[in-house]
């Protein structure tokens, strides 16, 4: 192998350091574009009375303001997801009744933002105003609706707004309550996650215009460009040929921008002025007018025998989607999906998602995953210490193995489950035991004055794609002289895709990575893909491009074999150089000018498209090394180990910072991070004052090691890796505290406080 | 408002509000590598050299900028190239939102920190957010590039 | 969106005071780092960048930090950082970022009267006193409680003698503000026990001074200091920590900092 496994630098990495302009809002400053800003509700629940906007009008400068008088009334739901999606159409564009409290009230454009703030204060607004519903464990059933209607669903999704229920769900393997009233040993504790938001450093933006075809254009940092599109024809009601999308470079994103949050409103200022118009979220905004991780109270009951051998898994889930179902009833599938296959063949996972009046919840790294290991992984922990078993043991003896079948597991039909092709999740515990010095280390050890280091572990799984559902492509170019053009639309998004798929690309085409431009820019030239989600870009594009390659090399063949008049079969192709005999040989370079060129005629163009059948899981075992200060409760991840199943390593050092990049997202989950809001549902952690993600200071040591299996059907082998690598810090830390402390925090985040208050 | 200033070695003119913040006049200016994050002078995204010092430009006033000196990484071509490299190697300039604030603080702290430590290094640095990288990756290029034991 | 509609550099400190005292709303500019926060209109903004107040100056007695000082110079000065083993420079370190802390000023910091500031608790354990032009020398605790205003703080002196001090404090993350901070000293058998953030201000927790002037710095001793502290003072609650958890930390940190100045002494 030439590319894939190596340490292969990102191809537009230099470039971004430097700071050469790349951002959509680099490359949107030169069109004089209007400027955009929202006026939002300062209540959680309301209906606006009435709405005066004449001296906002008359600020000179102003371009337009506009209220939900003057926009489409179409209902949507701003969740990347593939049509038919399953999130409630719950939103339009302004609406007249207000759901939390920064839902858009009205849209100002103006010259410059000076003169659009100087305008948004001058809209005199009267509301009536409601008792919110805050609190997501009485939501359910709540007098007080957030929804007075019902949305539109896809399909059935168990959204009941008469209930305050966006998504309900229940799945069951065998006979769960059975088997528990059998079981020696039981668990059942209930867990509580928080809100967390993404923190991507670029915030929410997007630029608008009309294009010399009369088309909208439109700018955006988005992880879903497709989807984008979409979204913009049904609402704005346009053709999706009269829309053209860019996608420049995007400064971090980590699931926030899977939700289309702002292109509707530069978009819809474009429609009614025929001006290009440009709106970048402030931090605030970002924090309280997009969406965070969905906030969930998870039950587990978990049953075995005395043994240790787990019998049967129970999960019941509440979670808190807040205003607007975005990815409601998805995030909470998946707390299922990604857990009931790793124990135990009888198992379930049910409850609801409901509405609240707060900010919307949306798709966040782990996309529920996260929540759904916190709560699984913390009760296999206290299953262990009940059994008097070591946990690392306890995992060995019961979790699911390469070759095993599970019904749980994606892809699987009624009577068919679907097999786990690959794992190495046994070799990753033993490895991580082995680094941590697990069996010398746990439970517990005192260091010095008043400190006590624990150890605690957790194991995880994601998916690769979506099984059956998402399906990507990629398309190569052979160019005049002999470079390629490689096409795709998965989004980089920071984490490397346009890299990755380069790399896969030179070593099917055996040429150097130079000799390979990757374009992903311009939707107008890029072959349909969902977007970045879904653990898909190395799994689903990854493997296109494996598909798209090899065909070119086939292409490539017989027209050589055309212009060197042999047969395709008698042509064979070693690192850009296609040959039938000592005599009869062409270069890439010489193929390309030929097939360009009268005399042959024929470009070349090749595709691949992927879609899983299955979405083989990558796996995660994490250890934790904490230390707390048993005066103050403050602790910290003295050392973290991290043991990956990704399949094969394609890129080790973009592999490396996916790990180390969602271990320190975990540990700020586990430790501090928290949106909170005030008693009348006002989001106060509104900045990087109020709401800290860990800095450089805040980590201790973080160790990463592969343990590669081959997933067949991936690319070279390869799984995902971008999600699976946030969820195991928490029920790890919070296991290690235990073991220091015997605090054991169900509720996150594990402050400081809540340790030295709970130890005794 | 109006004042004469010096960026990147050049005498410049600058038209300016009342209430403007540095980073809004360079990105005016065209001074695009300096980015913006929060608003609150909290991630470092917007770090610029006044005088040779790394300050926060989203916290600077421009209209403090009379007779000073602004240095951008537009200035810096070859040393940023340089890191960037040590960076890139290590793949953990990631979404490289953050990276032209980080770079010019290690380009500052190279010149400060006469004997580099690890810890000496998260210290200095501990102001520039990162999101994508875990902070490690940036450490590992760090270490290399200023050749710390 | 911060607005200024006039900013004047006044040439002296006459000028300075005579403007901030002659025009109602006008604004003396620090480090500006809470300048942008939320939405602003400031008519005149009076900027003291231009008269010299950078500077931090040794004499016989006192070591005088120009108001215009930055919270990076603190931190990086000879002066500052042989200042009573370095407590000021210590109190600042953890704010934010040395490019922040390059911005933002310790004339600034003392003149907002932040209760959860960390120099401020430092500086009020060295008898820090506030010169104001045209006024004269305030003790930095008088001025805490809320006397004099609207004046042009000139320079913060800290008086010159055997200090031996230190500072502890409690962050969710490293950069956080304190859920609360502490600031001892120690000169000859003087001592001073200050305890910030409470979430309210900074106070001097005389009854933990005097039972050390009587018992004497000892490990025990600075055990019962602590405690005395947390008997003495009031705590509130805050998104940081509630009054029942800083109540319990606050004799830690002071013992903690008593434990160093006796490690150091």
């Amino acid at each position: 192998m030439k590319y894939i496994g190596k340490r292969i630098p990102k191809i537009d990495g230099v470039g971004l350091v430097k700071g050469v302009p790349a951002y959509t809002s680099d490359l949107a400053i030169n069109n004089n574009a209007l400027i955009v800003k929202i006026l939002r509700s300062p209540h959680a629940s309301a209906r606006i009375i009435h709405i005066d906007t004449t001296d906002a009008m008359a600020v000179p400068g102003v371009e337009c303001v506009l209220t939900y008088k003057d926009v489409p009334e179409t209902a949507f739901t701003l969740a990347g997801q593939s049509f038919p999606e399953p999130s409630p159409y719950d939103r339009r564009i302004l609406d007249p009744v207000l759901r939390y409290v920064g839902d858009e009230v009205a849209i100002v454009a103006a010259s410059n933002e000076r003169v659009a703030l100087r305008a948004l204060a001058k809209i005199k607004v009267e509301y009536e105003v409601f008792t919110p519903v805050l609190d997501v464990e009485s939501a359910l059933d709540n007098e007080l609706k957030v929804h007075a209607t019902q949305p539109h669903t896809n399909f059935d999704v168990g959204c009941d707004a008469s209930r305050n229920v966006a998504a309900a769900h229940s799945l069951e393997f065998g006979d769960v309550e059975a088997e528990l009233s059998r079981c020696e040993v039981v668990i059942e504790q209930t867990y509580r996650t928080q809100a967390q938001a993404h923190a991507m450093m670029e915030t929410y933006r997007a630029s608008t215009s009309i294009d010399v075809h009369g088309r909208l254009q439109v700018m955006t940092s988005t992880q879903i460009p497709y989807h984008v599109r979409r979204h913009l024809s049904v609402i704005l009601g346009l053709p999706k040929s009269k829309i053209k999308i860019l996608k420049p470079r995007v400064g971090g994103s980590f699931g926030g921008k899977q939700t289309a949050s702002v292109e509707i409103f530069p978009a819809i200022v474009t429609m009614k002025t025929g001006k290009a118009a440009h709106l970048v979220y402030t931090r605030q905004e970002t924090f309280c007018c997009t969406t965070s991780r969905h906030a969930m109270v998870l039950t587990v009951r978990l049953g075995a025998d005395k043994q240790g051998n787990i019998k049967v898994v129970d999960i019941h889930t509440l979670s808190d989607t807040g205003a607007y179902g975005e990815h409601a009833p998805t995030v909470f599938w998946v707390v299922g999906q990604k857990t009931l296959p790793l124990y135990s063949a009888i198992c379930r996972y049910h409850g609801h998602a409901v509405y609240t009046n707060k900010a919307p919840g949306g798709a966040l790294r782990g996309y529920g995953a996260t929540q759904g290991t916190f709560a699984l992984e913390s009760a296999v922990n206290e299953l262990a210490e009940k059994l008097g078993m070591d946990p690392a043991e306890l995992r060995l003896k019961n979790l699911i193995k390469e070759n095993d079948a599970h019904e749980a597991l994606c892809g699987s039909l009624p009577g068919r489950p679907a097999v786990l092709a690959s794992s190495s999740l046994d070799r990753c515990i033993k490895k991580g035991m082995e680094l941590i010095n697990w069996k010398n280390s746990f439970p517990a050890k005192d260091i010095g004055a008043n400190k006590r280091r624990g150890y605690g572990m957790a194991v995880t799984m994601q998916g690769s794609g979506i099984a059956q559902i998402d399906t990507g492509s990629v398309t190569i170019k052979l160019n005049e002289d002999g470079f390629f053009t490689v096409s795709h639309a998965a989004s980089d998004m920071g984490q490397g895709s346009d890299t990755m798929i380069c790399q896969i690309a030179a070593e099917v085409l055996e040429v150097e990575m130079d000799q390979i431009i990757v374009a992903s820019f311009d939707l107008d030239t890029l072959p349909y893909d969902p977007g970045a989600y879904a653990s898909s870009g190395t799994y689903v594009a990854g493997k296109a491009a494996v598909i798209a390659a090899e065909q070119m090399v086939a292409q490539m063949r017989g027209a050589a074999a055309r212009i060197l008049d042999v047969s395709a079969e008698a042509v064979a192709y070693d690192s850009g150089l296609l040959s039938a005999s000592a005599d009869k040989k062409m270069s890439i370079s010489e193929l390309a000018t030929t097939l360009c060129s009268f005399a042959g005629m024929d470009q070349l163009i090749s595709k691949g498209t992927y879609g899983g059948e299955t979405s083989p899981p990558p796996f995660i075992a994490g250890f934790a090394e904490v230390e707390v200060d048993l005066e103050t409760g403050e602790s910290k991840v003295i050392d973290y180990v991290a043991v990956v199943d990704c399949g094969t390593v394609i890129n080790e050092n973009l592999a490396r910072i996916q790990v180390e990049g969602g271990i320190v997202m975990g540990i700020g989950l586990g430790l501090f991070e928290e949106v909170r809001y005030s008693g009348k549902g006002r989001l106060t952690t509104n900045s990087f004052m109020e709401y800290k993600i860990p800095s450089r200071l805040d980590i201790g040591e973080i160790r990463v090691a592969f343990e590669e299996s081959h997933e067949p059907t991936g690319p070279y082998g390869a799984k995902s890796i971008g999600e699976v690598v946030c969820n195991t810090p928490a029920p790890a830390i919070t296991e290690a505290i235990y073991n220091a402390t015997g605090m054991r925090c169900r509720n996150l985040p594990v402050t400081a406080e809540k340790i030295l208050m709970g130890i005794e | 408002m109006q004042l004469e200033t010096t960026i990147n070695g050049n005498k410049i003119v600058l038209d300016f509000a009342g209430g403007e913040f540095l980073a809004e006049t360079l990105r005016r200016y065209g001074y695009l590598s300096v980015k913006e994050g929060c608003d609150t002078g909290s991630c470092g995204l917007c770090t610029v050299w006044l005088d040779g010092a790394p300050v926060l430009s989203c916290t600077t006033l421009t209209a403090r900028m009379e007779d000073h000196e602004i240095t951008t990484i537009e200035a810096l071509n070859v040393e940023a190239e340089e890191f960037a490299q040590f960076l890139v190697a290590e793949g953990a300039e990631q979404c490289g939102f953050c990276a032209p604030g980080f770079t010019m603080t290690v380009l500052a702290m190279r010149r400060e920190l006469k004997h580099p430590t690890v810890e000496s290094i998260n210290h200095y640095l501990a102001g520039n957010l990162c999101r994508c990288s875990g902070y490690k990756g940036q450490m590992r290029a760090i270490v290399k590039y200023m050749g710390v034991e | 969106m911060l607005e200024i509609e006039n900013i004047i550099f006044p040439a002296n400190l006459g000028e300075a005071l005579a403007t901030v005292r002659g025009i109602p709303g006008s604004v003396v500019l620090g480090g500006c780092g809470y300048l942008r926060l939320g939405s602003r209109k400031i008519r005149t903004a009076i900027d003291l960048a231009r008269l010299g107040l950078d500077k931090i100056v040794e004499t016989a007695d006192t070591v005088e930090i120009g108001a215009m000082v930055t919270l990076r110079d603190v931190e990086t000065d000879a002066l500052t950082v042989g200042l009573a083993g370095g407590v000021l420079a210590k109190s600042v370190e953890n704010i934010v970022g040395v490019q922040l802390r390059k911005c933002v000023t310790l004339g600034g910091s003392v003149a907002g009267r932040y209760p959860f500031s960390d120099p401020i608790t430092a500086l009020m354990a060295v008898d820090a006193e506030l010169l104001f032009h045209g006024r004269g020398v305030i003790s930095l605790q008088d001025y805490l409680e809320g006397k004099w205003g609207r004046d042009i703080l000139v320079k913060i002196i800290v008086p010159k003698r055997q200090w031996i001090a230190a500072f502890t404090s409690v962050r969710k993350s490293v950069t956080d503000y304190a859920v609360l901070n502490c600031a001892v000293s120690k000169s000859g058998q003087d001592y001073r026990v200050v305890v910030g953030s409470r979430p309210s201000r900074a106070l001097r927790v005389t009854t933990a001074e005097n039972f050390l002037r009587e018992n004497g710095l000892t490990k025990k001793s600075a055990v019962r200091a602590g405690e005395l502290a947390a008997e003495s003072l009031q705590f509130g609650d805050n998104p940081r920590g509630s009054g029942e958890y800083r109540k319990k930390i606050c004799p830690v940190l002071v013992k903690r900092a008593l434990l160093e100045v006796l490690d150091a002494a």
